[in-house]
């Protein structure tokens, strides 16, 4: 269904940061990409999702295949359309909006009786988001906004969606219930999802196959439940997943550059 | 008391329409994060073409009211269109720079094209005030009152109940974010500008109405920036807030301050306000810290 060749993707001109990355996921799976802080994970789901430009970012190489069209330089507009739906890192709900209002931004691409349809979808999904329609999404919980902006991708009813480390910041339960929510999106809407993790046991134990990045590469790549039985990965990333919690609120890039021209 | 509250009918009236120039310039600068200094040429550019119509071309008021809307919305989408557009990206400095630019160019054609003679519009209503007790209200004012708040409730039912523009509160709230679900980012910049441009001339046709129309009509946009700061320059309901607490106070320094000084504080004591106010809360009275990452 995605197949991405090779790419290399550039940031402000100068600083390379995918340096040949290939992989591909197949209709009706789970993927999920792990790899340490700063592997260039996100970085490959924005090249998918055409949001490189905000970060001043540009696919230099390589190109990137969609049920058989070329998106690498489509813009998100488009993207988006075709039915792929990136859930960007760090949740990013319109916190001045309601619960609803991100709904109906999030089905921005749709028709208004499908808004309607699919917003009732959404609260069958989450129930306690229909609890909280009318209220502002910055004064939810974590894990209330997590769900918020995985519903917001329903909206759209997208062929795939693109998540980038959902279990972010989330107490294990929560962890539990969001990995249970990826799992049913899957099977019952028939979403193919890939998915970036830095919680690796959980990412491998619900998805089909994976793919571990160092460094801008792909360093390896299996079956997940063969990943996740191997040596070097219990090592490396299994051992890992809780002490990379700390850099978390390091890193956030929130850049306004020449993106748009 | 009959004078105050002569005073404070006026302050509602000017501060109304201060209000819906302010939430313009908001709009602008929510959405896009451009501080616009050309917000006041808008406003007389709005106000001549509303005129002209009257005027030359012998419209019904009620029909070259709207038609201006109309010319006003195609004026703002093309000015982002061919003049914003290219900026977007570039130091936040330069784009200020061009937006001076604009309000320079804007002013002298229309001072090329209508001269700088103080115009009028013809009489639309009736002189005749409306008394209710003591207190006398022109028609012009209840007019005035009355576009605000029919304005003022289109768009705040704009915001909450359509999808464009809940769209554009959420391009405000988080660009990026918005960028990923396929909302097309640079068409709600376009739509700012034409909304902003739009509501402005509502505000000159209606001050041109009270006062009549020359060129220093545009310093009016440059009341705003009390108004906003006083609001919160993301905040639309401080805006609106901002708006009529300046009228009221201008108009109480009208009032009250001038004819002992001998004129003067009226139009200087809404900066005398601002200024007061951003030592006291930089961020204006109803605006939030975080304003800045935008
Ligand atoms: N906008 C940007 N400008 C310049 N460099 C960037 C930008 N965004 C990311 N990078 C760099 O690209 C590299 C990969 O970043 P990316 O965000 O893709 O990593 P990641 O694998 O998602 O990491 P994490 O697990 O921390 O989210 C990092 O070295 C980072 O510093
Ligand atoms: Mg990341």
């Amino acid at each position: 269904m995605l197949q991405i060749n090779n790419i290399e993707v550039v940031y402000n001109d100068v600083i390379l940061v995918l340096k040949g990355l290939s992989l591909e996921v197949k209709k009706g799976s789970i993927v999920c990409l792990l790899g340490s802080n700063g592997a260039g994970k996100t970085t490959t789901l924005k090249a998918v999702s055409g949001l490189l430009r905000p970060d001043n970012g540009e696919i230099t190489d390589g190109d990137i295949i969609f049920e058989g069209t070329k998106i690498d330089k489509k813009d998100a507009a488009e993207i988006v359309k075709m039915g792929i739906f990136q859930v960007m890192e760090g949740r990013r709900v319109f916190k001045d909006l309601t619960v609803e209002e991100n709904l109906i931004a999030g089905g921005y691409t749709s028709s208004k009786s499908d808004i309607n349809l699919n917003i009732d979808k959404v609260y069958s999904y989450f129930p306690r988001l229909k609890e909280r329609r009318n209220q502002l999404a910055g004064y939810m919980s974590g894990g209330e906004q997590q769900m918020l902006a995985i519903g917001r991708a329903l909206m759209a009813k997208p062929k795939m969606i693109l998540m980038d480390e959902p279990s972010l910041g989330l107490s294990p339960l929560l962890v539990k219930e969001i990995f249970n929510i990826i799992k049913k999106l899957n099977k019952e809407e028939n979403t193919t999802i890939l998915l970036v993790e830095q919680n690796a046991n959980m990412a491998l134990s619900v998805s089909d196959y994976g793919y571990i990045m160092e460094n801008g590469r792909v360093v390896m790549e299996g079956e997940s439940k063969e990943l996740i039985e191997n040596e070097d990965v219990k090592e490396f990333y299994l051992g890992m997943a809780s002490e990379n919690k700390s850099f978390r609120n390091v890193k956030h890039y929130r850049r306004r550059k020449r993106w748009l021209s | 008391m009959e004078f105050f509250i002569q005073i404070l009918v006026a302050g509602v009236v000017i501060g109304s329409i201060y209000a819906i120039v302010a939430l313009g310039f908001t709009l602008i600068y929510k959405s896009t994060g451009v501080v616009n200094f050309a917000q006041g040429e808008l406003l007389l550019v709005g106000a001549y073409i509303c005129l002209q119509l009257t005027v030359e071309y012998k419209l019904n008021f009620v029909i070259s009211f709207f038609v201006t809307l109309l010319f006003m919305f195609i004026f703002g989408f093309l000015v982002e269109k061919i003049f914003l557009r290219k900026m977007i990206g570039e130091p936040i400095i330069s784009i200020i720079m061009l937006t001076i630019g604009l309000s320079s160019v804007f002013k002298s054609l229309v001072q090329l094209i209508w001269g700088t003679d103080t115009k009028t519009f013809p009489q639309i209503f009736s002189e005749e005030p409306v008394e209710i007790g003591n207190i006398t209200i022109s028609y012009v004012y209840i007019f005035s009152i009355i576009s605000v708040a029919v304005f003022l409730i289109i768009f705040s039912v704009f915001f909450k109940k359509t999808k464009v523009g809940i769209a554009m509160r959420a391009v405000a709230s988080d660009q990026q974010a918005a960028l990923s679900m396929g909302i097309d980012v640079k068409r709600i910049f376009a739509l700012s500008w034409a909304i902003a441009a739009v509501v402005s001339s509502v505000g000159g046709i209606l001050i041109g109405n009270i006062n009549g129309i020359n060129t220093s009509l545009s310093q009016f946009g440059l009341k705003v920036f009390p108004v906003v700061i006083l609001g919160g320059l993301d905040s639309i309901l401080g805006a609106i807030v901002g708006g009529l607490i300046i009228g009221i106070l201008e108009n109480i320094a009208g009032g009250y301050i001038d004819p002992i000084i001998g004129g003067g504080a009226k139009d200087v004591f809404p900066f005398i306000f601002m200024i007061v106010i951003l030592m006291i809360k930089p961020y204006g009275l109803f605006g939030t810290v975080e304003v800045e990452k935008v």
